[in-house]
């Protein structure tokens, strides 16, 4: 019978995670990059944990054009969840450590994948609502036209191309899902060959 | 028969050949092969340095690419723009306000920029006024006129606006001698001599940039004409080129002639420091005004003041001398050690170059040749370093490249000199096209020149450009000098007469701070209107404020009633924009004065009268987005004492439906 204890260095290995986890709650988790001919420096919707950033007052202005709706912080509740989540999830990273079963560990990745599949379906979402519900009155009417950005990657949308990537917090926090794979790949001794 | 006639035919041919070779080389050949290489900048690649040229007569200043010789902007400074409104909106009217009221044109002659160690630092140029005398600052993070100082008991304020090495004073010299304002004018012209004054202005220019009077010397009455500050060593001293010391009072051509030597005049300015810090200066009453642009309120102020500190070079002594100059001296040059000051006589067929050391030691062994006016003349052998034998015709402005080389222009012959400064030896000659007057090295007056290029900056255009007319194109040339040989690399047209300019590397302007646009939020304009919530016409009596928003692509209100004959309307236009390069305009119907060009976050006033009944359009005249053309509005005049409630609207006030 292998012991369900997790290492020292699994544990210090959590305790980064922890600080992924809190670090990420203070710099944009996501980025929405804008380029235009007219624009050649670029626009960029940056979104934190808990609110809009960028140059939103620019690019807002601009989908009056296309009768897209405003974006305003106060109208995604998300901001008022994430930190929130956030926060619990570094401070279930330091119970870890004390818990000390690897089996907590392997429950807090599945629960993390869960959280991430939710966020991105619900980032879709809200990207199909913003680039689908157009103010029927715009100015600028193309047959067919949508202006949903991608979730991941690359779309070209009218004279702007789009690209939606991770910032820094997306990376951090791609940084603690790493971490924990590897401790839970680590524990449970997944590449050592079966005896 | 058949044969013979073939011969003369060959014959005359050959000879009109030899004839046509025989004649000089014309302009066109002056461009040897890769000029068009070193001129060229690529589309889309930026120039190596900004060029700030002189308007002359058209009183702006023009902002120029090196070596594209593009021309990127032209920024009014002492005369009136309809174009961006200055001069004719409300906030920027007070910046032409002189104690002779609104003077909306003026003379520019020369730019000068900040230095600060002697080297130029891209904070700001500052512009003459000629006409009525006047030094302008104009900020590099905006490229607009930030602030205005009418300069007293002077006329023609030409040898100006010359810098000191960490920009502590701007200088200005009087080209008139005129009374000084404190005493009668209204004497007879020909008591020149007892009753004309020249003063010298000394401003000081505070962290800020703002400008002050901080003293005036009175000199004797005759013309200055350029100057340059000392520099290193000579620093503290100030160098002033004077004719008409026969001090006429007509004909000049003639009488302001006839001298064999002129003088530089050299000011000893920390001097006259330590005299008004010793109670020295006088307190004179006088008055000139002060405008100044608030970068927050958007709004210039002019004040009048009433007093200036003036020195009196007849009583303290050791404040100016004199040092003899062949012949009615015009440029008046120092090099970057501050060792070597160039006179040009521009009527001189030498150039004379003196040595500050020399100077000193004259000064303080006292080899003086008498006085003039009750100015010590410094003896003319003794101040010499000496002088650049047959360098050309009619030697105007000297200007140096940082390895030891000064060119000077010809106005006479029509060329730039190139001549080493230790050994006088001239090194090479081009000719320019036509008449040179002055010319700019990049940091060409500083301690640190850039030496690449030299731009010649000409009067006279006769064949070089498309004939406009009685009058031509006027013009400016660049030359590579990074070379032991000038070679023309460009011709490029100018705006009014170009006289002096400066030039610096474009990094040091781009990265300095320049501002993309006004932060709305910092706003603090008496009438600004941050949002469309807040927008409003308000009456009282027979003013109406209207506190008008623009932003892509519409006014708020775009639907204004309730105006009557007699009213005055002031809009007050707050362009919402945060974004660069997103400036919106606004014209109205009839409008007597000009339109406005608001930059993003900033609010500018235009007043309006309407002068008769009916619909008055107003629309945006600066492109900003693909709605542009629908960024308008009607305003409706209705007779005065009619019963039309004052109504101002924007997206509710459609048609009732039976109208339809």
């Amino acid at each position: 019978m292998k012991t369900q204890k997790i290492t020292l260095l699994s544990k210090a290995l959590l305790l980064m995670v922890a600080a992924l986890f809190a670090g990420s709650l203070f710099v944009p988790m996501w980025r929405i990059e804008l380029e235009a001919p007219q624009y050649p420096e670029g626009l960029v919707l940056q979104l934190f944990a808990n609110k809009i950033g960028g140059d939103v007052d620019i690019i807002n202005g601009l989908n009056h054009y296309i009768g897209m709706s405003t974006l305003h912080t106060e109208n995604f509740p998300e901001f008022k969840v994430l930190p929130v989540v956030f926060g619990l999830f570094a401070l279930v990273s330091l119970l870890l450590i004390f818990i000390n079963k690897r089996k907590g560990v392997k429950i807090f990745l599945f629960t993390y994948i869960g959280f991430i599949l939710l966020a991105a379906a619900d980032f879709y979402r809200w990207n199909y609502e913003y680039g689908h519900n157009l103010d029927p009155n715009a100015a600028i009417k193309v047959p067919g036209m949508a202006y949903q950005p991608p979730l991941l990657g690359y779309k070209q949308l009218l004279n702007f191309g789009a690209y939606s990537i991770p910032d820094t917090g997306g990376w951090l926090m791609t940084g603690a899902a790493v971490l924990l794979l590897f401790i839970v790949v680590k524990e449970y001794n997944l590449l050592k060959k079966k005896q | 028969m058949k044969n013979k006639f073939v011969k003369a035919i060959f014959t005359i041919a050959m000879g009109s050949a030899l004839l046509i070779s025989c004649k000089p080389k014309n302009s066109g050949d002056a461009v040897s092969g890769d000029a068009a290489q070193k001129a060229y900048v690529a589309p889309g690649k930026y120039d190596e340095f900004y060029n700030f040229v002189s308007g002359g007569f058209s009183g702006q200043l023009s902002v120029y690419g090196l070596p594209s010789g593009r021309l990127f902007r032209v920024i009014p400074v002492f005369s009136v723009d309809p174009e961006k409104g200055y001069g004719y909106n409300e906030e920027t009217k007070p910046m032409l306000n002189t104690s002779h009221g609104f003077v909306p044109w003026d003379d520019l002659h020369h730019t000068e920029m900040s230095q600060t160690n002697g080297e130029v630092d891209g904070r700001w140029v500052f512009g003459n006024a000629n006409n009525t005398p006047r030094i302008a600052r104009i900020d590099l993070k905006t490229f607009t006129t930030k602030e205005i100082i009418e300069l007293p008991n002077s006329a023609g304020n030409h040898s100006s606006p010359f810098i000191t090495e960490n920009t502590e004073y701007v200088v200005a010299g009087t080209r008139f001698s005129v009374p000084a304002d404190n005493s009668n004018g209204d004497v007879p012209i020909n008591t020149y001599k007892k009753n004309f004054k020249g003063h010298l202005s000394f401003v000081k220019v505070g962290k800020e940039g703002q400008m002050d009077i901080a003293f005036q010397i009175q000199c004797p009455g005759v013309n200055f004409d350029l100057s340059h500050a000392g520099k290193g060593k000579s620093h503290g001293w100030f160098f002033f080129s004077c004719y008409n010391t026969e001090q006429a009072n007509t004909l000049l051509e003639v009488n302001a002639s006839q001298k064999d030597k002129d003088f530089i005049m050299a000011v000893n300015w920390k001097k006259a420091e330590e005299y008004i810090k010793a109670g020295k200066g006088k307190l004179t009453p006088t008055k000139y005004a002060h405008n100044v642009y608030n970068e927050s309120t958007h709004t210039a102020t002019s004040e009048i003041k009433t007093q200036v500190l003036i020195l009196d070079s007849k009583e303290l002594k050791d404040i100016c001398y004199m040092i003899p100059c062949p012949k009615s001296p015009h440029g008046c040059d120092v090099d970057p050690t501050g060792e070597y000051i160039v006179g040009s006589g521009k009527l001189a067929a030498l150039i004379p170059v003196f040595s500050f050391d020399k100077l000193q030691n004259a000064i303080k062994n006292k080899q003086f040749e008498g006085e003039y006016d009750g100015i010590p003349v410094v003896k003319y052998e003794a101040a010499l370093h000496g002088e650049v034998q047959k360098p050309g015709l009619g030697p105007l402005h000297t200007e140096f490249d940082g390895k030891g080389n000064a060119y000077t222009t010809f106005f006479v012959s029509s060329e730039v000199v190139k001549w080493d400064i230790k050994s006088l030896k001239v090194l090479d000659r081009v000719p320019t096209y036509y008449s040179v007057g002055h010319l700019c090295i990049p940091g060409g007056d500083s301690k640190k020149p850039f030496g690449k290029y030299l731009i010649a900056y000409n009067k006279i255009t006769k064949d070089r450009y498309l004939p406009t007319g009685p009058e031509l194109a006027q013009s400016a040339q660049i030359f590579d000098i990074s070379g032991d040989k000038m070679q023309l690399i460009l011709d490029f047209p100018t705006i009014g007469e170009p006289h002096y300019a400066q030039a610096a590397p474009a990094d040091l302007i781009r990265n300095n701070g320049q501002l993309k646009f006004y932060k709305l939020d910092d706003n603090k304009h008496p009438f600004v209107t941050k949002g469309e919530k807040e927008t409003k016409v308000v009456r009282n009596g027979k003013r109406v404020d209207v506190y008008m928003t623009c932003i892509r692509s519409h006014f708020s209100p775009d639907n204004i009633e309730g105006i009557k004959m007699g009213d005055e309307v002031y809009f007050h236009i707050t362009n919402l924009e945060q974004d660069w390069d997103v400036p919106h305009g606004f014209a109205i119907k009839g409008a007597s004065t000009a339109e406005l060009l608001i930059m993003p976050g900033e609010t500018s006033t235009l007043k309006w009268s309407p002068d008769r009944v009916g619909m008055f359009p107003f629309y945006c005249t600066d492109f900003c987005s693909a709605l542009h053309q629908e960024m308008q509005g009607y305003l409706r005049v209705s007779p005065a004492g009619s019963n039309v409630p004052l109504t101002y609207s924007l997206g509710t006030n459609l048609p009732a439906p039976d109208q339809k």
